[in-house]
């Protein structure tokens, strides 16, 4: 697995969209900095930006990377190798290029400003972590998307869906649900619901961090009252981590069984 | 070396391979033909693992291959399109599949015969197709394995290349080496194989050396056997 990963990690590393990708979060993060000059509001901000790209570009990663590679696999797979250890190589070096371009990316900015020895370095942190975790498992799932689907087509428009399913769409449904159903007790539906979210999970958790009452939201404030801030981070990351296993799970099930 | 017995895959409802046998002696070429469709690569990719069959049993060197993953270092497999990594060099290429087989690849002769060296550090990404399918001829032959799987191996190459990878495959069966080679050139088929198979419809149709197919045919060259093959098929499908 470790050498299949090296060479993906590095062709991926040296591929001209991984710097951009880098260069993006560079730069959002220098300006935001540097005309805001208030770390929070810049952490806010990042965060914004950061729960929609780093799911699209997970999953475009994620969908291109295997389409393209179908006959580079077939020929990794015609050599002896265990298919799982080929397939989880593929996605950690996908997953771990992206990641080293946000944590980069983002970090870079923060570490000029000076706030590498600060209070605010949790934040920033946190806001790494959960970028991280998107990240891996909206690769991951998009990787699925790819094996499950032959034709390119159906599958880059599947992966795309899911993900604006989940960055714009659930968030809207959610919301309606919230208002007809006000009057009943809808907590515990209300958590269930941003668990079944990862990136409602991400965004709880830099809010519980950030401890803004204010940009918490509704289900902030819920997780807030009912876990507190320890237990409510803890639970967040524990799903978050649910979210990322059980799609490399699916990867490993399907490859074993796939026909090539 | 192979021995398939009673071989059957089908996608859904379509039945792409029918219930077979054959086995494949060692130090022989073998020349797996037929029209599009009728099997040849899904033959091929269950040899090699990556297709899994419905049923029936491969055995390689007596040994059943299925949830067996350590018998492809018998193998070396030349696949019909080379694509690679965009930004990886052809000597890291190289050096991945050395690392991933745990075996030194003994390729300078390769790489002199089909005049890689200057493309040795050079993106994958930026070798035009005849050459990214040397590469992959080198990734194949840098292994001494007892067994090679070739698909549609002359694709994209250049008369020279052509006549280097004839040279080297004619050399590896002198040492003892067996092939199996699936290809529409039928020169290629008349130069280098010992036996043919001739699969249609996912079945064998025919089995033997090529003289007896001629034979078979009652024509003289094997292009004309084989469109007599097709056209007397098509014609029975016709009356049914």
């Amino acid at each position: 697995m470790r050498k299949i990963l090296k060479y993906s990690f590095f062709d991926l590393i040296r591929s001209r969209w991984s710097i951009v990708y880098f260069l993006f979060y560079f730069i959002s993060g220098m300006i935001l900095l540097y005309l805001s000059n208030d770390v929070s509001k810049a952490i806010v901000s990042l965060m914004n930006i950061t729960f929609i790209l780093t799911p699209l570009i997970g999953t475009i990663f994620g969908i291109m990377n295997y389409y393209n590679s179908r006959e580079f696999i077939e020929l990794l797979l015609a050599q002896p190798l265990q298919r799982k250890k080929l397939f989880m190589g593929l996605y950690l070096g996908i997953s771990l290029s992206l990641s080293l371009s946000l944590i980069l990316g983002m970090g870079l900015p923060f570490i000029f400003y000076g706030i590498a020895f600060s209070g605010a370095i949790k934040s920033l942190l946190t806001l790494l972590l959960s970028g991280v975790f998107l990240t891996f498992i909206f690769t991951a799932l998009s990787f699925y998307i790819a094996l499950i689907n032959e034709n390119r087509l159906k599958g880059f428009g599947m992966a795309i869906l899911f993900w604006l399913f989940m960055v714009f769409i659930y968030d809207g449904i959610f919301l309606l649900l919230l208002l007809f159903l006000q009057s009943y007790p809808i907590e515990k539906f209300a958590i269930i619901l941003s668990l079944l979210n990862p990136v409602d999970l991400s965004r709880i958790l830099i809010m519980l961090e950030l401890d803004v009452s204010a940009l918490m939201g509704y289900t902030g404030a819920v997780f807030n009252r009912f876990f507190g801030t320890g237990a409510g981070m803890l639970i967040s990351i524990s799903a978050l981590l649910s979210w990322t296993i059980i799609p490399v799970f699916l990867i490993i099930r399907k490859s074993d069984r796939k026909d090539f | 070396m192979i021995e398939i017995k009673e071989i059957r895959k089908s996608y859904g409802k379509l039945e792409v391979l029918k219930g077979f046998d054959f086995s494949l002696s060692k130090g022989k070429i073998t020349a797996v033909l037929g029209p599009n469709g009728s099997g040849k690569t899904t033959l091929i990719k269950s040899i090699l693992g990556l297709v899994i069959p419905s049923d029936g049993e491969i055995l390689i060197n007596g040994r059943l291959i299925k949830n067996d993953w350590l018998y492809r270092n018998k193998i070396g497999y030349l696949p019909q399109i080379a694509r690679f990594p965009d930004n990886l060099k052809v000597r890291e290429i190289l050096r991945l599949i050395e690392e991933v087989r745990n075996e030194k690849g003994d390729y300078d002769d390769l790489i002199d015969q089909f005049d890689l060296k200057d493309f040795l550090n050079k993106k994958l990404r930026l070798l035009s197709g005849g050459t990214r399918q040397k590469v992959n001829i080198v990734l194949t032959f840098m292994f001494d394995c007892p067994l090679y799987i070739l698909d549609e191996p002359t694709a994209g190459l250049d008369p020279i290349a052509l006549i280097r990878l004839k040279e080297l495959i004619l050399r590896k069966r002198e040492e003892g080496m067996t092939f199996l080679i699936t290809t529409h050139i039928m020169s290629l088929v008349e130069e280098l194989a010992d036996e043919l198979i001739f699969l249609l419809e996912g079945q064998i149709y025919f089995k033997g050396t090529f003289d007896q197919m001629l034979k078979a045919q009652k024509e003289e060259n094997l292009e004309r056997a084989i469109a007599n093959i097709l056209e007397k098929e098509n014609e029975e499908d016709s009356e049914i």
